[in-house]
């Protein structure tokens, strides 16, 4: 059994239709229910929840607080290659993009983690594109044993690999695991990913059940947003996470909302979803899911992330590179994409503070499990 | 309809056999309840007589026999109990029941996973009773089992619901269904359990120590459609939300 059998009991454009079929009754009743339901879900996310937006805020507000405080989690992505062999349409690292490409070495590695280090974080977040001869399990081993005595807390963010190559690299210290299935349209899934591993959509949606196997502590979800009905990905986003939640049910969960930002060769998003609407959804999740994690990455901008703050958002990045080497080692290579809120941690840190909230910078200790 | 297994059933009002003043009246009130399983003390019946009082009264083609392993106290104990429940009334469905504790009855949870760990493997279909424990019911679910069966209170204390906040998380939790069993003594009892999403009630003090067992029984079974019909209504939240005094989503409105 996976989410694999659970997804394939759905048809896209019935779950579509019935999204926007919700009305303002169904917002109240999903607004005033005692247990939440996929349904509810629908009708939060449905156009005719726009008007709800306020007291959805409120609710979300509240949901956010009496479960994490008023704290704000602090990580940074680390860049660690931008070798990849597929094809994306969406991406910078494309194998299609012709740019100079470059995995860092050991050296290297430690020269951007004194940076990080410098900026306060405890909490990085490792990414790689596919690159299988030269960015496999191996290397993540390496790299993690490499410097996990710098970061008491260590995630990733790269290619799906097999459950005993979880199993190994939790053993060795890996916390938490972000896979996206950039969207759970499975025809236009092969449309953006034409080329390489990674078009493999059932491997792909079958990798958080992998992790789950592998006893991972934490593991995030979302979708690419601007490639499909944003709508209609989020709740097979919300089904998924109520099937995780339920299967492996010691792991903790998170959601991020990567909206389509330009890249060099970009494309276009194909549904524009408005700050309005990301608002809407950060809430929608938030009100049927107390414990969510939800993050928000340096993609958008300064005037949305310092809002965000009080509406739903747990977990935010800051001064974050996305190229590798970017922090000390190479800063002018290719990023994967630009970001929009440039400032400092120490800034974000500051504005967080000044808006109630606590920047945590460490929530895990590798004590836990030796 | 609810399924458990490989079987459905129509009524989510599950019954017990014991405490009746007698086998037929035992025999009316179960057809009355209309209960399509109901559990047999396997230390109550004759498993080598055919002829069995009890087991005669319960031969109607739409009710099941849930034995169960009331009066074992370890899971070796409950192992045996249930090979010998298996071949003597031919069914592979066990409430399995480890209570080593004579006062209070109440289930024994280290020695209750481990035998429903093992007796998954045999090829059981093992529906536990237990304290209304999440983590526990989780844990459970992971080794196999087909349902899981949280108290309400203390068996035949009829003191309802006690555990109702760790039921609701057991019930939002859990993959497979729910049955509240123990503790329930009245027909709102079981409509409660009901309204709060539980799958079904296993009821049996409350019926058959009633002073008509026979209208108890309808009673429970209307509550038990009652309160799953509220369910399937969805209950309204008994809080209101504070209208907003300073506006969150104004920054919406203009840019920087
Ligand atoms: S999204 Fe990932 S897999 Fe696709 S091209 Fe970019 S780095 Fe490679």
């Amino acid at each position: 059994m996976s989410f694999k059998d659970k997804f394939e009991e759905y048809d896209w454009e019935e779950v579509k239709a019935s999204i926007y079929s919700k009305t303002g009754h169904d917002v109240q009743k999903a607004l005033l229910a005692q247990k939440r339901t996929l349904e509810d879900f629908k009708a939060l996310i449905s156009p005719a929840a726009a008007q709800f937006l306020e007291p959805m805020a409120q609710l979300s507000r509240k949901l956010t607080q009496k479960r994490f405080g008023k704290t704000m989690h602090m990580y940074i992505p680390l860049y660690l290659s931008n070798e990849c062999t597929n094809i994306c349409t969406y991406c910078g690292f494309s194998l299609d993009n012709k740019v100079r490409r470059k995995t860092l070495s050991k050296d290297e590695i430690l020269r951007e983690v004194e940076v990080i280090k410098s900026l306060g974080y405890d909490h990085v977040l490792l990414v790689t594109g596919e690159a299988n001869q030269t960015v496999h399990a191996a290397y993540f081993k390496e790299v993690i044993q490499l410097i996990k005595p710098y970061f008491s807390q260590i995630s990733m963010e790269v290619q799906p690999l097999e459950t005993t190559e979880y199993e190994e690299l939790i053993a060795l210290g890996l916390y938490s695991v972000l896979i996206y299935q950039e969207t759970y349209h499975k025809e236009d899934y092969k449309k953006h990913h034409p080329k390489g591993k990674k078009s493999n959509f059932n491997y792909r949606l079958e990798t958080p059940d992998r992790l789950g196997q592998a006893g991972i502590h934490k593991m995030g979800l979302g979708v690419l947003i601007g490639l499909e009905d944003w709508r209609t990905d989020s709740f097979f986003t919300a089904a998924h996470l109520q099937y995780l939640e339920r299967t492996y049910w010691q792991t903790r969960y998170s959601l991020s909302f990567p909206r389509l930002r330009p890249f060099s060769g970009g494309l276009e998003p194909k549904v524009e979803m408005t700050d309005r609407e990301l608002v809407q959804l950060i809430c929608a999740y938030r009100i049927i899911n107390e414990e969510l994690e939800i993050s928000l990455s340096t993609r958008e901008s300064e005037h949305f992330r310092d809002h965000c703050i009080q509406l739903g958002v747990t977990s935010i990045s800051a001064g974050s590179k996305t190229n590798p080497g970017g922090y000390a080692v190479e800063p002018e290579s290719l990023e994967q994409f630009e970001i929009s809120d440039e400032r400092s941690p120490a800034q974000i840190a500051a504005m967080i503070r000044e808006r109630g909230y606590e920047p945590v910078w460490k929530d895990w200790d590798q004590v836990f499990v030796q | 309809m609810l399924k458990i297994a490989d079987k459905t059933f129509e009524s989510r009002l599950f019954t017990g056999t014991g405490k009746f003043s007698s086998a037929a009246v035992m025999e009316e009130t179960l057809l009355a309840s209309g209960s399509e399983l109901v559990t047999v003390a396997l230390r109550r019946v004759d498993v080598n007589d055919p002829q069995d009082d009890m087991l005669l009264h319960l031969r109607h083609p739409q009710i099941h026999l849930l034995p169960n392993t009331s009066g074992v106290r370890t899971a070796k104990e409950a192992v045996f109990a249930a090979q010998l429940a298996r071949e003597a009334l031919e069914t592979n469905w066990l409430k399995l029941e480890i209570h080593p504790d004579p006062k209070y009855l109440l289930p024994d949870p280290i020695e209750t996973l481990k035998a429903a760990e093992e007796l998954v493997k045999l090829g059981f279909i093992i529906l536990p009773y237990i304290h209304a424990d999440p983590v526990l019911c989780k844990r459970l679910e992971e080794v196999g089992v087909a349902a899981v069966m949280p108290l309400g209170s203390p068996i035949g204390s009829n003191k309802g619901l006690k555990t109702i906040d760790f039921l609701e998380i057991i019930i939002e939790q859990s993959s497979v269904p729910v049955i509240v069993d123990a503790g329930i003594g009245s027909p709102s009892d079981a409509a409660k359990a009901l309204e709060i999403g539980a799958d079904a009630v296993l009821v049996n003090t409350a019926i058959a120590v009633a002073g008509d067992p026979v209208a108890m029984a309808e009673a429970f079974k209307m509550a038990v459609i009652a309160g799953r019909m509220a369910f399937e209504a969805r209950l309204g939240n008994q809080e209101n939300h504070a209208v907003a005094s300073s506006p969150l989503t104004a920054f919406l409105d203009y840019e920087l």
